[in-house]
């Protein structure tokens, strides 16, 4: 194998490994729990189909809610991936989360981050009417800061009206 | 015997000024609505008088210039079509020379530069037309590393002679700088000159950092920094870039930071459980207190100058909309009601105006629009400007205008109030949310 193409192959692993995170700047807090994860499951330990698994969390329960333009109200669809959430961490009882509030570009920068804390207060709400204890839960909001999708669309806002649930390992205390 | 006034409708205030501000000399620029023709004057090079003063002489003049024609007020005369030269600072003025090249005024100035490293600049300004001084002749002591700001000190002294009005560009802008692509922006805090010279990084760009605001005096700068992990309100020390952040409790967040005009007191804006009001808080002390107390989104709180009132948005009725209320709170009364949503308020430090951030349909625009809500006029137009700041005197309104699409990126703006002189403020990459320091002492 030349040089090269080893290049292309290794570039490819980590076009790859970016696209099971399609939120980047989550990547340091769900990366990390990853680790902690794959005790036991019906998948491979740590993957996607390990029940017990953050990315399983992530990826096949789903870490996000969207929400409509200025609105924090969870649709029926949402509550669905928040029940989701809310048992598995509850069988989870080794994590914590942060859930994290945006808001698309379309508003001013501090009203999209009392808007964003809204977003992240109404997730927080759900799971806690749930049945996840409250301190296990903490929410910021990051306004318009941190857009994933760059287009001034509305199929690019929609994705960025959103609220996520990061989880990582709990801490010893 | 003739005398000739020298009448220039000039543009920048749409909100006149008061007639008896307008006396003075004959040479004079009314500030009032209507098109204008900027005011022609002449700026020949500045006489040095040592020889270490030949380099800065001719940078004070460019300088000078500069601020003038920046203002869209004034229109230099290029030096090429001087007839007479100014070799000495004390000879008599050849007025006839001046006229014939159709200059209105006359700017002449001297520099010298002592052997400490200090530097003496003085200036004449002279009405051509009336063949006479416009003012006493001023002289502004200052270090050669300054000289920038006593450039700006002439400017400014010309200025407030033809327009009556008191002068901005000695002064400062505290923004946030901006670098990466949308999804990757990284931010920190930057000050520079009004005129986007001598840029000061005042933090790295480890953490989100938004929205700074100066002290009454230009000493401090509040501002929202995600440092902590979190957004929290810090104050800084301009002169030793110390900061340090303000009291909150784990598990709120806090931004939107001002200064009341006592340099003491802040108004913010925190959040807890998801609602967002407006506080203020005494922060020598520390304790806060609540001024808002709805369901809503309250935020953007700005004191009028005489300390006495607070503007604010609010989203009680079901969109953000502009609201004044009493500086120890009470029931606020809404000022905006106008098609579109309101926010962003920021009040005049002359107290008359309130310029604001509108959004309608899919625009976005800055304004300014009377303390009552009445006069509302809309000063740009973009796919998104936001967060006005004024000059010192009050005449003048930076903001953010931000691109769109996937390499959208931001910079600053200025326009004057009467929506005309819109430009671009030069900076290093991408920068935004810009606060105007108060005039420079």
């Amino acid at each position: 194998m030349t040089l090269f193409t080893r290049g292309i192959i290794l570039a490819s692993v980590l076009a790859l490994a970016a696209c099971t995170n399609p939120d980047r700047f989550d990547s340091a807090g769900a990366g990390g729990a990853g680790g902690a994860g794959g005790a036991g499951g019906i998948g491979a330990p740590g993957s996607a189909s390990d029940p017990r698994s953050p990315l399983y969390f992530q990826q096949t329960i789903g870490d996000r809610v969207l929400f409509q333009v200025d609105q924090s109200s969870i649709t029926p669809e949402y509550q669905t991936v928040l029940d989701g959430q809310a048992q598995w961490l509850m069988t989870n009882t080794d994590y914590v989360a942060i859930i994290e509030g945006h808001a698309d570009e379309q508003g001013t920068r501090e009203y999209n981050l009392a808007l964003g804390a809204r977003r992240a207060n109404a997730v927080q709400e759900y799971l806690v009417s749930r049945g996840v204890a409250p301190n296990r839960l903490r929410v910021i909001s990051y306004g318009k800061e941190r857009p994933i999708e760059l287009c001034s669309d509305e199929a690019c806002y929609s994705q960025n009206r959103r609220a996520v649930t990061v989880i990582s390992a709990g801490l010893s205390s | 015997m003739m005398t000739r006034v020298l009448t220039l409708l000039a543009a920048l205030l749409v909100f006149a000024m008061p007639a008896a501000a307008q006396t003075g000399g004959p040479l004079r620029i009314e500030i009032t609505e209507g098109v204008i023709e900027p005011l022609p004057f002449a700026n020949p090079d500045f006489v040095a008088e040592n020889a270490a003063a030949a380099e800065l002489a001719r940078q004070i003049a460019r300088v000078v210039s500069e601020d003038l024609t920046g203002t869209g007020l004034f229109r230099e005369i290029p030096a090429s079509a001087f007839i007479s030269q100014i070799t000495s600072f004390n000879s008599p003025v050849q007025f006839s020379d001046w006229r014939a090249i159709n200059a209105q005024a006359l700017i002449s100035g001297a520099v010298s530069v002592g052997g400490d490293g200090s530097v003496s600049v003085k200036f004449r300004l002279y009405d051509v037309f009336a063949g006479q001084e416009l003012g006493d002749g001023l002289q502004f002591n200052g270090t050669q590393a300054g000289w920038r700001r006593i450039a700006h000190k002439v400017a400014d002294a010309v200025y407030s002679r033809i327009t009556g009005e008191g002068g901005y560009f000695d002064s400062r802008v505290v923004y946030v700088a901006e670098a990466g692509t949308k999804d990757d922006r990284r931010k920190r805090l930057a000050i520079m000159d009004y005129d986007g010279a001598n840029v000061q990084y005042l933090t790295d760009s480890n953490a989100i950092v938004l929205a700074p605001r100066f002290s009454p005096n230009g000493d401090r700068i509040l501002y929202t920094s995600y440092e902590s992990g979190f957004p929290r309100i810090y104050v800084m020390d301009v002169a030793s870039v110390g900061r340090r952040a303000l009291p909150t409790l784990e598990g709120d967040m806090s931004f939107a930071p001002r200064f009341a005009p006592d340099g003491n007191t802040v108004v913010y804006s925190l959040t807890t459980g998801g609602n967002t009001d407006i506080y203020r808080m005494d922060i020598t002390s520390g304790a806060a207190t609540r001024l808002t107390s709805t369901p809503a989104i309250e935020t953007a709180p700005s004191f009028s100058p005489d300390g006495s009132r607070i503007v604010f948005e609010s989203d009680r009725s079901g969109s953000q909309q502009l609201y004044i209320m009493g500086a120890n709170g009470g029931e606020p009364q809404r000022i905006s009601f106008g098609q579109g949503r309101y926010g962003t308020p920021v009040w005049s430090p002359r107290g008359d105006l309130i310029a604001f951030t509108k959004q309608s349909k899919g625009r976005f625009h800055i304004g300014v629009m009377r303390t009552d809500g009445s006069e509302e006029r809309l000063l740009t137009a973009s796919f998104l400007d936001e967060g006005p700041t004024w000059s010192p005197n009050g005449r003048v309104i930076m903001f953010t205008r931000e691109t769109q699409g996937a390499t959208g990126s931001a910079s600053l703006y200025s326009v004057d109030i009467s929506g005309r002189n819109l430009k671009q403020i030069r900076t290093e990459g991408g920068a935004s949310d810009p606060a105007w320091s108060p005039l420079q002492r």
